[in-house]
């Protein structure tokens, strides 16, 4: 009986940690880091490779002080940006963050963040998964 | 021969017609605003404070660009942008000037645009000034800018321009790329520019 109960509570533990296991995953992810405390911007493909669309919802990161998901638009020839709560990415499809689009907006950087560093971010999904990603440190130009 | 003479002759004034008697030996690949927009005017500071006048970046072809450094997209990659299409020229790429023109004066202080303008390199020069200043730039190029509402951080967006007007060496308004034109299609440009 003892037995039984240690097998159903490993079945479950197996089960809720796949649960945490996105079907998303991450490419190119890179961020441009700006002079000083100036809020940066990061950039990266998602893949959902799952049969269910998800959306991201948060961000987080030990090494920014808040990090929030953004879009930049133009029309008419202005140039703007606003924060957005989510974005979906659908079943089978990858949906790019880049310039001039979709972005994240990460705000106080760390002090120590230099180019070619990488940082540790994750992302976090509407099923509940999470995905980690290391991001790569470029400078102001993207190099 | 009098006849094919003429003919020639007769030939190459249609030709020009057609061609609308367009000033450049080529057609530009941005828009061409020549006579459209006054010639390149203005009182900013720099990243020392220091005033400057348009008339200070004479004898370089001027890329004007209006933007604010709490920008962390569509500003940083259109001035890299810039920065790669000059650079596209060589040598000639020192005869050009990246004039970036922050229109959020209250956060981009003379020591921000100094420390921003370092991160692109000697071509850009990052400049600002007060509302009077930039309303009076603005207007000239009859683009806008605007900011919003600040959020419980007391941060906020800038809306802004994502016009670039490029004068020639004399501050005469030649040309109007976007943000969006490619480094090689701006560089094109610039070398007929500098040649012409």
């Amino acid at each position: 009986m003892a037995y039984l109960r240690l097998i159903a509570v490993t079945l479950l533990l197996v089960i809720c940690s796949s649960a945490a296991v996105a079907d998303v995953t991450a490419r190119h992810a890179w961020i441009r880091l700006l002079p000083g405390s100036l809020p940066a911007a990061g950039y990266l493909e998602l893949d959902n490779n799952g049969a269910d669309s998800v959306q991201l919802v948060a961000v987080q990161s030990t090494r920014f002080g808040a990090i929030e998901l953004h879009l930049s638009s133009e029309q008419n020839g202005i140039a703007s940006m606003r924060r957005v709560n989510s974005l979906e990415i659908p079943a089978g499809k990858t949906v790019a963050l880049k310039p001039g689009g979709y972005h994240l907006m990460l705000f106080r950087p760390a002090d120590d963040l230099k180019p070619g560093g990488q940082v540790p971010v994750t992302l976090k999904f509407s099923d509940g998964s999470h995905l980690p990603v290391n991001f790569l440190l470029r400078d102001a130009s993207g190099q | 021969m009098m006849q094919l003479r003429h003919r020639l002759w007769l030939m190459a004034m249609l030709l020009m017609l057609v061609s609308g008697c367009d000033r450049s030996p080529s057609s530009w690949a941005l828009h061409d605003i020549s006579g459209l927009m006054p010639p390149l005017a203005f009182e900013l500071h720099d990243g020392s404070g220091q005033t400057r006048h348009a008339e200070d970046f004479r004898g370089a072809i001027v890329l004007l660009y209006f933007g604010y450094t709490h920008c962390p997209d569509i500003c940083p990659t259109t001035l890299a942008n810039l920065v790669s299409a000059t650079g596209k020229l060589g040598k000639a790429a020192d005869r050009t000037r990246i004039l970036f023109v922050s229109v959020d004066p209250a956060r981009d202080t003379a020591a921000a645009l100094q420390r921003y303008e370092q991160a692109f390199g000697p071509r850009v020069t990052a400049l600002s000034g007060t509302q009077a200043q930039l309303r009076a730039l603005t207007k000239r190029y009859r683009v806008s800018y605007g900011l919003g509402k600040p959020d419980a951080g007391g941060q906020y967006e800038v809306s802004h321009s994502n016009a670039v007007f490029i004068f020639d060496g004399t501050g005469a308004a030649r040309l109007l790329a976007t943000g969006t034109d490619s480094a090689e299609k701006i560089s094109t440009d610039l070398k007929h520019l500098l040649g012409s």
